[in-house]
């Protein structure tokens, strides 16, 4: 037995558990599948199923790898630069700016990801008959609180210059005290 | 002709890279060994393949494990993920959240389905797949915010893991590159159950979504695509939870969350190398400590769920829900939110004007107008009606008992009851009510809500009110009633 085992974790490459495991599973899905196949709309499914998986892994990620990446390139002072980077160009006196860009744009962002079909009135008719109501309040929203969430942000990084700045005072006083001395 | 072109051409390239090998593996000699374990990675089978290859014919299979030792450009070299954030235990605190999150959006959505009785005859939304409705039971009425607490921690659970699983997504998307695409029998079989999972999770949250705003993009039935989609990520899910355990438990205890929290990012350095190879071969310098990231992660899911679930909860707290189909905008209409506006059904005054009939069937038949219902005897009571979408409203309705209305048609002790709508047309239209749902002395023919007669949109003239069932069962513009005697 332990010599079968072993055969087949040689052909194979993992215990013949993970096999057994990976193809229940793939049974589990099948049957699933042969349900919407039984309703006539498969098709569809897999399609969708498909191109979700592009989408995401093919097409937003990097979409907003690209973005992040550019906002690191265009912003000024990147914290910690690669290594090799200008070694020799001194830290600027202030905080890094690139996250109190980065969290506002990427939770304004996430919040059009899920509601874009109100926010941009794609859904407006099917919304309208299913509640009585009407899906233009959304953009404005939407601007309203993204607006709030860079003030927010914005508010938070003067927070941290004073710091800094209080910082580097009182490192300049020491500095200065240590040569008094 | 066409095959024997393509075997040329990769017999060409594999030369082509042969004869660059060399200089590729002289190179990898001159680097240090140590502190780079993994660009050791680059150049997989270096070692096993012959120094001086002999001359002559080599069999496509040699040309192919050629071809494959050395990864494309762009996403397939490992030089390529630079994020020093990645690793094991970053991916396994996501994992953690995920595996118990994921677990009760998926175990609420399969009571919803369980919520609608889909073994009454008229009921199911998504016929067959009979072995997967082993768990089926009689939905209970009470308690009567059963239903309503199910789906708005299934839709607001859901929206706040989205951040979560769009992170963990990235924190592992380096594997998608990985190369050789296939190691062993094993791992490409693993690879191919990710499309369960991965495309299981996308599949359920797009549509889901797109579901809560009445964005009907998708080519089939949501109610069938949307539970047997969970079947197929449930499948995924578990066999993938299983198989990486051991790594969860590794990453768990690779690092402390305790210290983390408390690692600014002048102090973050990457995780040690893992041999799942989540971490960077190279990595960068840092932008973002891990507990900046991790907060951005929370903090991206409690805007998501913060400004829906006042949908859910009602009150003052539906105003904060800026963003869900009936948080801000149903508060400021004033109105009671609603599902199917009138208009919509196409509700005409002739439906609803002296000519309604009331019709009741059981031993005998008994038609009823809307002044004769009303002058039966009144009872009310506060519940909720909750939506599959996740919105809920609690309201005071009142009405006609049910079991009254069945000892009209000549029904002592009903076991069921099929409710009909004005409505022509739509998947709705009808209800089947179980047993428990018809005996609930709760469970009413409302003719009022809070007061008032209720609105059209609302049912007018009669709609059903039952405890804890699913929205859509509450029938409005009621013009018939089956009742079901006791065999």
């Amino acid at each position: 037995m332990r010599g079968l085992t072993g055969r087949v974790r040689r052909w194979y490459g993992a215990h013949p558990l993970h096999l057994l495991a990976l193809l229940a599973a793939f049974a589990l899905a099948g049957y699933a599948l042969s349900a919407v196949v039984a309703a006539g709309q498969w098709r569809g499914f897999a399609a969708w199923f498909l191109v979700a998986i592009v989408a995401h892994d093919l097409l937003l990620f990097p979409l907003y790898s690209l973005a992040d990446l550019s906002l690191r390139r265009l912003l000024p002072g990147r914290p910690g630069r690669s290594e090799g980077a200008r070694p020799s160009a001194p830290e600027p006196p202030w905080p890094p700016v690139l996250n109190y860009v980065r969290v506002p744009a990427a939770f304004s962002l996430l919040l059009l990801l899920v509601w874009f079909p109100l926010i941009l009135g794609l859904s407006a008719g099917t919304y309208h008959r299913a509640s009585g109501l009407t899906a233009a309040p959304y953009l404005g929203r939407w601007l309203a609180v993204t607006g709030l969430l860079f003030l927010a942000s914005a508010a938070a990084y003067a927070v941290a210059l004073r710091r800094a700045a209080a910082r580097t005072r009182a490192q300049a006083a020491a500095v200065t005290a240590g040569r008094g001395r | 002709m066409l095959l024997a072109g393509a075997a040329a051409g990769l017999a060409a390239a594999g030369a082509a890279r042969r004869a660059r090998a060399p200089t590729r593996r002289a190179a990898a000699a001159r680097r240090p060994a140590t502190g780079q374990p993994d660009r050791a990675r680059e150049l997989p089978n270096t070692a096993a393949a012959p120094q001086n290859p002999a001359p002559g014919p080599r069999s496509a299979g040699a040309v192919l494990s050629r071809l494959l030792s050395y990864p494309p450009p762009g996403p397939f070299r490992p030089s390529t993920w630079r994020s020093p954030l990645r690793g094991l235990w970053l991916t396994s605190v996501l994992g953690l959240v995920l595996l118990g999150g994921l677990a009760v959006v998926a175990i609420t959505g399969l009571l919803s389905y369980a919520s609608y009785n889909p073994r009454l005859p008229g009921n199911d939304q998504t016929p067959g797949g009979q072995l997967l409705k082993f768990y089926l039971f009689s939905w209970p009425t009470d308690p009567a915010w059963l239903y309503r607490v199910n789906q708005g921690l299934h839709v607001t659970l859901g929206l706040a893991l989205l951040p979560v699983v769009l992170t963990k997504l990235w924190s592992v998307l380096p594997k998608l590159f990985s190369w050789p695409p296939v190691r062993s029998p094993a791992q490409a079989v693993e690879r191919l159950s990710l499309v369960m999972i991965v495309g299981g999770v996308l599949f359920e949250f797009a549509t889901g979504i797109a579901d809560i705003q009445n964005f009907y993009v998708f080519p089939f039935s949501f109610y069938t695509a949307h539970l047997y989609g969970a079947w197929v990520f449930i499948a995924g899910f578990v066999t993938h939870v299983i198989l990486k355990f051991p790594h969860l438990r590794a990453g768990l205890r690779s690092r402390s969350l305790r210290r983390e929290l408390r690692t600014p990012l002048s102090a973050t350095r990457p995780e040690t190398p893992d041999p799942a190879g989540l971490r960077a071969a190279a990595p960068a310098a840092p932008t973002i400590s891990r507990r900046g990231l991790l907060a951005a992660v929370t903090g991206g899911s409690l805007t998501l769920a913060g400004l829906a679930a006042g949908q859910s909860i009602g009150g003052w707290t539906r105003r904060t829900a800026l963003f869900a189909p009936r948080g801000l905008s149903a508060a400021q209409s004033g109105e009671l939110p609603v599902n199917r506006t009138a208009a919509t059904i196409g509700l005409t005054d002739a439906d609803v004007g002296p000519a309604y009939r009331l019709v009741l069937v059981g031993s005998r038949q008994v038609s009823l107008t809307r002044d004769q219902v009303a002058a039966l005897p009144q009872q009310s009571a506060v519940l909720p009606i909750a939506c599959v979408e996740g919105w809920s409203v609690a309201a005071r309705w009142s009405g006609v008992a049910l079991t009254d209305l069945a000892r009209l048609a000549g029904v002592n002790y009903p076991v069921g009851a099929l409710v009909e709508s004005i409505e022509r047309k739509g998947s709705f239209r009808t209800a089947d009510l179980s047993a428990a749902q018809v005996n609930d002395p709760r469970s009413m023919l409302a003719l009022r809500v809070n007061g008032a007669d209720l609105p059209r949109d609302h049912g007018y003239p009669a709609r059903t009110v039952i405890p804890a069932a699913p929205g859509v069962h509450n029938t409005k513009w009621v013009n018939k009633i089956t009742f079901t005697e006791q065999a």
